[in-house]
């Protein structure tokens, strides 16, 4: 549904974003997620027809951004990073505005409206002055717009600034609602929404891609490297001597805790807990607690990211 | 025309819903006012002068022609007037988009530069007869107490809307240059005030350049139609004008866009 191909775009001398490619499938939500300054409102104003790519290509529902600029923007809802708000207008009149932009033809107007109203819950603002609507709310009227006309593409610039968690979590249920009936770009620094609303993620960093998997398969991937955390009754000496011979084990970090007990975080690439959990019991030392703590998308990111650091 | 009439819509709705609307509309009504009670005055009190003294003398009164006395000049001043107050409609018109940042909506909706650019341009002009509507309520009272010849009036309504549309345009010009509305503004007055002064150095110029001076000249244009006269040359100039502000408005945010 969208295909982007070696996007390149410099600001004068400046390059933000290089030699970006991805693809997304229909019906799809896919998670823009990077640092800031990495590129996303670059890359996403390109494929919104906004700005044009210093070189490189992309097709967004099959229609080129050069040739077919006006069917891009006919069939995509856009949610700028800040809301493209008239301040001194109403939410209704604001709506109504954009659906004209949009082209939606009279007859269809009001339902449409109602339609994005219901869905960004702002039923109870929709005759009030948007400049003096909070901030979160504002953010909703964005996400209303970009919903008008049913767009076959939604294109958000991190919707979720400036919410409440409540409202969070609410603007993502209705960003998952739009899976398989829209296509969907959403970009994000903050890593468990784009775990938890997107079916794909690209890590963009520094103007580049620097990965593109499913939420699950970044995880395993790092999955190599997974850390188990032991609480256990002892000393520090005498845990770390028990189970630093253990093999397998790449790094082993002890730390006191309160009331005798210390905590043990313990890297490997092969599953040692049983290992573990024998020598501690064998020992005479007291075993609390064993979990096994997944590399969440947080810790991919900082990875890759920190990687790509080093290579610069 | 959809898109066009839904940017026109917008505009002229934003124009009245602040307060700035009222503003310049309480003081260009204020001025025009004023002006209209004293050129008034000034012309019962010189009828008045010259009916005593044809009494003494015992001469026929003077014909007092209204439209020599005071509708032409009346003209001139509301042109006047408008070369301070079109920046003040016109300084908004983009920069406002600008500043908000809806500029990354109008150009990621399915409309064109040409229709954002057409539809606020008539918007200002819109506001503009808006502004002028209580100046033909003055006009009105002179019809209702004599008997002024209609076509000059006519005709300087007709100079004035066209000479304001090249204001507008030019000042909507000036407007996609910055994001800043007060500088949009003392643009607008500087590039304004500079047409309008350019024909009184044609006066000093030589023979080669003043002709140049005098048609580049917004106000010599006006002069004829102040006067009653329709003149197609100066139709065409107006229009010309006008179509050069949209013009050069379309380029600029053409190129701001290629460098956003
Ligand atoms: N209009 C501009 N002029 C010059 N440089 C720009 C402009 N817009 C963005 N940049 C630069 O391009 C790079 C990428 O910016 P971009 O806004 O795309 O990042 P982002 O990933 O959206 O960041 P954030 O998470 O902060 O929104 C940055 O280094 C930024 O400074
Ligand atoms: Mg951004």
């Amino acid at each position: 549904m969208i295909d982007v191909e070696g996007l390149t775009r410099y600001y004068g001398e400046k390059r933000a974003i290089s030699d970006v490619s991805f693809h997304v499938n229909k019906g799809e939500i896919l998670g823009l997620l990077g640092p800031n300054a990495a590129g996303k409102t670059t890359t996403m104003r390109i494929l919104t027809c906004y700005m044009p790519p210093t070189s490189g290509s992309a097709t967004v529902g099959g229609y080129d951004i050069f040739e077919q600029s006006m069917d891009v923007r006919r069939i995509t809802g856009y949610l700028p990073e800040n809301p493209p708000l008239y301040t001194e207008l109403t939410v209704d009149d604001y709506l109504l505005f954009v659906a004209q932009l949009k082209g939606i033809e009279k007859s269809r107007l009001k339902s449409e409206i109602d339609t994005v109203i219901e869905k960004a819950a702002l039923g109870d603002v929709r005759h009030r002055i948007i400049g003096k609507l909070s901030k979160g709310y504002k953010q909703r009227v964005g996400l209303a717009q970009s919903l008008l006309n049913n767009p076959q593409i939604i294109i958000l610039d991190e919707p979720t600034v400036g919410l409440d968690p409540k409202q969070i979590i609410e603007i993502r249920e209705l960003i998952k609602n739009l899976r398989g009936d829209h296509t969907v770009i959403l970009s994000s620094h903050i890593l468990p929404e784009v775990e938890q609303t997107c079916e794909r993620v690209v890590i963009i960093n520094e103007g580049r891609v620097v990965a593109e998997d499913t939420p699950e398969n970044l995880t395993n991937r790092l999955r190599g490297s997974e850390r188990i955390i032991m609480q256990v009754e002892g000393s520090e000496e005498t845990v770390k001597k028990t189970l630093q011979p253990i093999a397998d084990i790449q790094n082993i970090t002890v730390k006191p805790e309160n009331n005798g007990l210390v905590r043990v975080e313990v890297e490997s690439d092969k599953d040692v807990r049983k290992e573990l959990a024998n020598a501690v019991v064998k020992n005479g030392l007291g075993l609390l607690e064993l979990t096994v703590d997944r590399f969440t998308l947080e810790d991919i990111f900082l990875h890759l990211t920190t990687k790509e650091e080093e290579v610069a | 025309m959809k898109a066009i009439s839904a940017i026109f819509n917008k505009e002229f709705k934003l124009f009245f819903y602040s307060p700035i609307a009222y503003v310049i509309l309480a003081l260009f009504t204020a001025l025009t006012g004023v002006f209209f009670y004293l050129y008034l005055s000034s012309f019962v009190e010189a009828a008045f002068m010259d009916m005593i003294r044809s009494q003494q003398y015992r001469m026929a009164p003077q014909k007092f022609n209204v439209n020599l006395m005071l509708i032409r000049p009346y003209f001139w001043n509301i042109a006047l007037i408008s070369l301070f107050t079109l920046p003040l409609i016109t300084m908004r018109l983009f920069s406002e988009e600008k500043r908000l940042g809806t500029v990354e909506l109008l150009y990621t909706s399915p409309i064109t530069p040409t229709q954002i650019i057409v539809g606020k341009f008539l918007a200002g002009l819109a506001y503009y007869v808006v502004l002028l509507l209580p100046t033909m309520f003055f006009h009105a009272i002179l019809f209702l107490y004599g008997d002024p010849e209609f076509m000059p009036v006519l005709s300087g309504y007709i100079g004035l809307i066209l000479m304001g549309a090249s204001f507008i345009s030019m000042g909507l010009f000036i407007s996609t240059l910055t994001e800043n509305q007060i500088i949009a503004a003392i643009g607008g007055f500087a590039a304004a005030l500079l047409l309008w002064v350019i024909g009184w150095g044609s006066s000093f110029a030589g023979p080669t350049l003043a002709p140049i001076l005098n048609y580049v000249s917004i106000i010599t244009h006006f002069e004829d139609f102040a006067q009653g006269v329709i003149d197609t040359q100066h139709i065409a100039y107006y229009i010309l004008f006008s179509f050069t502000g949209i013009y050069l408005s379309l380029k600029s945010i053409e190129s701001v866009k290629w460098r956003a």
